[in-house]
């Protein structure tokens, strides 16, 4: 099987700046990515499935080595479609962050953030604790003596 | 026996019930399960002490057993069986588990609300220990142990508004299930090297394991561990008096005579068999020795009677484990007399101290003065107890001590030089304490002259204290019943039991030592009173509880330090991590394996395709520099079309035509949804990261360097090859790539639309958010005309002529002619295209008439289901750009949820029906006909498949135009030439008005 290399220079350059805009915090650019990435796998797909052949539209007693590989295509086909779900999904999802932030970047997770600025310290486990003496103390931890009613 | 634990748990869970009629006196009808228990297990004592422990199950004289199959695959199951070491441990649950809960009566009070469920965990616990002690399968014997330690978290932390009490509770829970977990590891490697799970079966073989050593010793060292934990040994013992934030009740019933027992059983159950592996003597009788020591000391320390009773709890149960850990016949039944004489004594000292601190108000001794006079009755019932923990004549705390004397003199050389002199120790510290809680408790205190105001308690109160100091006396004096018990057990051992029980033995070495120990007691006593300044207690060099509490807060930081390090909550940190490691080690492995090398290399197969490449790669390599955003999408979709070019030549027609469809739905997507985004939220964006860029260039040459090698390595002629074949006969159509998505491999295209539902219902949510979208639908004639989109820019060229095009709209819109569109003149004249709306009247139907035709021809022609829904989006498109929300409403009257669930349901009844036929899922059935005009036709069954995948492609791309398109014209109109949603800086509304 020979090796195409245009194929491969395309499909290179496409992950390559796929990859790179992924990487980025503007999710329009990052969007961007997925779809030149989408491309590029595509590609690749198409590139190691084999030679170009005839379309694979069934005549008779043809070769089947003539046609193009029809299975990869079939994949790639579903792959355009499922991409273009995705994309529409994530346009949703600048949309509504514009609407909620006014602005296009995946922020930082505060939570995250205040997770790991947390001290050690947690009241309930380390605060030093007076000895108690007795069960028998009120809701203000002061002693009350019970007898027998 | 069955009967007994299922008794115990029923009342567990009814008790609440119980509880909320009848307050507290309900513990008295509670009391009666575990009452009735003890009463049968008398009456099984003489089967049970007839029997021998050592007996095979299926032994004439082997003990009472049950076994109910449960997980036969895993040979498990509920074995029971009641030798005489489980009979007397529970004799201790439930003896005293009785007398507990009739304390309980009065100890609590009336309206406490939670004490129908402190009874539920109580009986519970009792039934958890049943089990315990008599379960002989491990993995039953496991379990209930596991939820003895989870009852005794619920118990301590009884307080649960007390911080103190919640503390103890966890870290109970922490230490115990540590040591269960190592427990469970040492149960399932001592099983499966004996071949059995039953501990009868695994004592029995129990020579031959420890003759294999390594294995066997790490094996019981794990369970070992289990045990210690449980009975608070050193250097576990620290929960044990942070136990003592639960309810006195719950300290003697839970962690003085029962679960901390569960240790003590296990080591006297595996003692027989096991005292020869590597590691039990210094963890046995080494530990058992140091806690008894550690333990003594420190409650001598103490000024809570509760915490002076603590610590010598875990002395004693030191003590006790150490003795057992002996392995000798003599020890295990002198050791099995203290536990039972043990049992005894610390209950009832822990329920005076429950009377002590429910009647004064404070169990500081510091603070308690007289209560000799004020309690007399409860001093000498504490009186009695206290002695036999002192271990003083005629008590059974003595006579159990005199055979462990007994037992240990009876030892070997070294062994012996290194017991005696430390029981003998920790007999004198166990002396010394006794004297400070009972003097501490009832008698004249040094700093507080006035006696201590307290009421008597009442004899209901002080009856169970009665039965309990009784049993100790009565036993002490006539100690035969005992020594029937414990040498019927000790009969586990091989060798015989040299020592016996007797009030009194003559006098002998045993005596002298008990002498020299008590003299010694009084000593330390009479010492530490000297010294005592009622000051509080000074920190120790170093305690076990601070080490936990350390490695607990070491834990934590490192926790916090990790997480820290790794969650840093930014999507390209997580993002560039995923991207290196998938970089690393692909590539790691490419490079150590031999990658094969192809030998053939094409610049190309055809020259257009390096014209192609050249357009595509500018185009995505533009995209990353584009200084504006419209600019970056048109790039990259321009290297989205040249894809469509490399696959017409590339002989894949049908990708070509839906690459080309997706392609243009998707800009006219971009464009709808980012209108709506300012142009400044570009700026500064097309700065080269050379960071990102580095990995960005490497994962990609990586990737073509494996898919080089990947073609090189293909040896295997393709699957694919039969599919010409496959598609023609077996799916009744040419184009085979259509065959493949509706036929070969349908499954995946069904799970594909199923996808695109989803991505379609996440669209419309993320847009109408919580409006409805089912809403009603706008019809034209309802629409004020000239209302809609107003606020837009005019369409065309500036100046003149934009004021001459606007004119012309106007007199449109006046009109009386039939408008071109439904819904046209509902739009501002500033939004309206003349020429848009002619052409799209002319080209509507035409459009959707090749959608249907590359629908129905797509099996033997390009075209098919997807290329056909798309053709079918794209007319709705048109329809929507030139007469905006109100025509896409009117063109399409049907609510895209209704074409995508239609369309998943036709795809789905195209493959149930064939089942109904008999035939497999998704067979395909052909039917040739002929038609006057059309001719010889063949109706391919997997059409109807096609046509579901038709509708939800239809339906995704009208809830794109839907949301992306008309929901966001509705929020934003009237709000342009301002941008729309840009509250700080007014800026072009973006593209596409």
């Amino acid at each position: 099987m020979s090796v195409n290399i245009t194929f491969l220079a395309i499909t290179g350059v496409l992950l390559a700046a796929g990859f790179y805009l992924v990487l980025e915090r503007t999710l329009t650019r990052v969007l961007l990515g997925i779809m030149l990435l989408g491309n590029g796998v595509n590609l690749l797909i198409l590139t190691t499935a084999g030679r170009l052949g005839k379309a694979p539209l069934f005549e008779s007693g043809l070769d089947p080595n003539v046609y193009a590989d029809p299975l990869p295509q079939a994949l790639i086909l579903t792959a355009i479609v499922i991409t273009f779900a995705v994309t529409a999904f994530l346009l949703a999802m600048i949309y509504r962050s514009w609407m909620l932030n006014q602005a296009d970047v995946v922020a930082d997770d505060t939570e995250d953030i205040k997770v790991s600025l947390s001290s050690a310290y947690d009241e309930e486990e380390d605060a030093p604790l007076a000895a108690d003496t007795t069960e028998f103390v009120d809701e203000e931890g002061r002693p009350v003596r019970e007898g027998e009613e | 026996m069955l009967l007994l634990l299922t008794a115990l748990f029923a009342c567990a869970l009814l008790s609440p019930l119980i509880f909320r009629l009848a307050k507290r006196n309900a513990f008295y009808m509670v009391a009666v399960v575990p009452a009735a228990g003890f009463i049968w297990l008398l009456t099984q004592l003489p089967k049970v002490l007839a029997s021998d422990p050592s007996a095979g199950h299926a032994a004439p004289n082997a003990p009472p057993s049950i076994s109910i199959d449960w997980i036969a695959a895993l040979n498990i199951g509920f074995n029971f069986r009641l030798d005489t070491l489980s009979a007397v441990l529970l004799l201790l649950i439930l003896g005293v588990g009785t007398l507990v809960l009739i304390y309980c009566g009065r100890y609590f009070k009336n309206d406490d609300p939670q004490i129908g469920s402190f009874a539920a965990k109580l009986v519970a616990f009792a039934g958890a220990m049943t089990g315990l002690v008599t379960a002989d399968d491990v993995m039953i014997m496991f379990i209930f142990w596991e939820i003895t330690s989870v009852l005794s978290y619920l118990l301590i932390g009884f307080s649960q508004s007390l911080i103190s009490a919640r503390r103890s509770a966890l870290s109970a829970l922490v230490v115990t299930t540590f040591g269960g977990l190592a427990m469970l590891a040492g149960l399932l490697m001592l099983g499966a090297q004996a071949g059995s799970y039953q501990l009868s079966e695994i004592l029995a073989v129990s020579s031959q394991l420890v003759a294999e050593g390594g294995y066997i010793d790490v094996a019981v060292a794990l369970i070992l561990l289990g045990a210690l934990s449980k009975s608070a040994l050193v250097p576990f013992h620290f929960w044990l008096p942070g136990a003592m934030a639960a309810p006195t009740p719950v300290s003697a019933y839970l962690h003085a005579a029962a679960m901390v027992k569960a240790g003590v059983y296990l080591v006297a159950r595996l003692a027989p068999g096991f005292a020869e592996t590597t590691f039990w003597l210094p963890l046995t009788v080494g530990l058992g020795l140091v806690t008894m020591l550690v333990g003594g000391y420190r409650a001598l320390r103490q000024y809570d009677l509760k915490l002076i009773l603590a610590f010598g709890t875990v002395s004693q149960l030191g003590f006790i484990i150490a003795i057992f850990g002996l392995g000798t016949p003599d020890a295990g039944f002198a050791a099995l007399a203290l536990t039972l004489a043990h049992g005894l004594f610390k209950a009832t000292l822990f329920l005076a101290v429950g009377i002590i601190d429910h009647n004064t108000g404070t169990r500081d001794i510091r603070q308690l003065s007289g209560l000799s006079k004020s309690m007399p009755v409860l001093t000498v019932t504490a009186g009695i107890a206290t002695a036999s923990m002192a271990g003083l004549p005629l008590m059974l705390g003595f006579v159990a001590k005199e055979s462990v004397y007994e037992a240990a003199l009876h030892l070997d050389g070294t062994l012996r030089l290194w017991v005696l002199p430390v029981i003998v120790l920790g007999s004198a510290l166990t002396m010394a304490y006794s004297l400070r809680f009972i003097v501490g408790a009832f008698g004249p205190s040094k700093r507080q002259k006035t006696p201590t105001a307290c009421k008597r308690p009442t004899l209901i109160f002080l009856a169970p204290l009665f039965v309990l100091a009784a049993a100790t006396i009565v036993l002490g004096l006539f100690p035969a019943p005992v020594e029937h018990l414990v040498h019927s057990a000790a009969g586990a051992y091989s060798g015989p039991v040299k020592v016996h029980l007797a009030a009194f033995s003559g006098f002998n070495s045993a005596l002298a030592l008990s002498v020299v120990s008590i003299a010694v007691g009084v000593l330390f006593f009479w010492l530490r009173q000297r010294s005592d300044t009622g000051a509080p207690l000074r920190r120790l060099v170093v305690s076990a509880e601070e080490l936990y509490r350390g490695s607990v807060n070491l834990l934590d930081k490192v926790a916090i330090w990790v997480t820290g390090r790794t969650q840093r909550g930014s999507l390209s940190f997580y993002l560039g991590v995923i991207l290196l490691v998938a970089l690393v080690v692909p590539l790691g492995i490419a490079l150590l394996v031999a990658t094969p090398w192809p030998t053939e290399w094409v610049l190309f197969d055809h020259p257009a395709q390096a014209v192609i490449g050249a357009i595509i790669m500018a185009g995505a390599l533009i995209a990353i520099v584009a200084p504006k955003r419209f600019m970056a999408v048109l790039m990259a979709s321009v290297s989205g079309y040249g894809m469509v070019a490399i696959f017409a030549l590339q002989g894949a027609p049908d990708l070509a035509l839906t690459q080309l469809l997706v392609e243009t739905i998707v800009l006219v997507s971009f464009v709808l949804a980012l209108r709506a985004l300012p142009r400044r939220l570009w700026v500064g964006l097309t700065k080269i990261h050379w960071g990102r860029a580095a990995i960005a260039i490497s994962l990609a040459v990586m990737v073509v360097y494996i898919a080089i090698g990947m073609m090189a390595a293909r040896t295997e002629a393709p699957i694919s090859l039969a599919y010409p074949d496959l598609a023609y006969h077996e799916g009744y159509g040419k184009n085979i790539v259509n065959v493949a998505l509706v036929d070969i491999r349908v499954w995946d295209t069904f799970g594909e639309i199923t996808v695109l539902a989803a991505a379609a219902t996440g669209v419309a949510s993320l847009i109408f958010v919580t409006r409805s979208f089912g809403a009603k639908r706008l019809r034209a004639h309802e629409v004020q005309p000239g209302s809609i989109d107003h606020g837009s820019e005019p369409i065309g060229s500036r100046g003149a002529e934009r004021e001459l095009g606007l004119h012309v709209a106007r007199e449109f819109g006046r009109s009386t002619n039939r408008d071109w569109l439904m819904a046209g003149s509902t739009l501002v004249a500033e939004r309206r295209s003349i020429i848009f709306e002619v052409v799209t009247r002319l080209m509507f139907h035409s459009v959707l008439m090749l959608s249907v035709y590359a629908l129905l021809t797509g099996h033997n022609t390009p075209g098919g289901g997807f290329a056909g829904g798309l053709i079918a989006g794209l007319a709705l498109t048109i329809r929507y750009l030139a007469g905006g929300r109100v025509e896409l409403a009117e063109s399409m009257r049907v609510a895209p949820g209704l074409l995508i669930g239609g369309g998943l349901v036709l795809a789905g009844i195209s493959g149930i029906i064939p089942l109904l036929a008999g035939d497999a899922i998704f067979t395909t059935y052909a039917w040739e006909f002929w038609l006057p005009i059309f001719g010889e036709h063949k109706f391919v069954t997997s059409t109807i498949f096609d046509i579901g995948v038709f509708l939800v492609v239809l339906g995704l791309v009208q809830d794109v135009l839907r949301s992306l398109g008309s929901e966001i014209d509705v929020l934003s109109e009237g709000r342009s030439p301002v941008d729309p949603h840009d509250v700080v800086a007014s800026s072009q509304t973006g593209v596409g008005r």
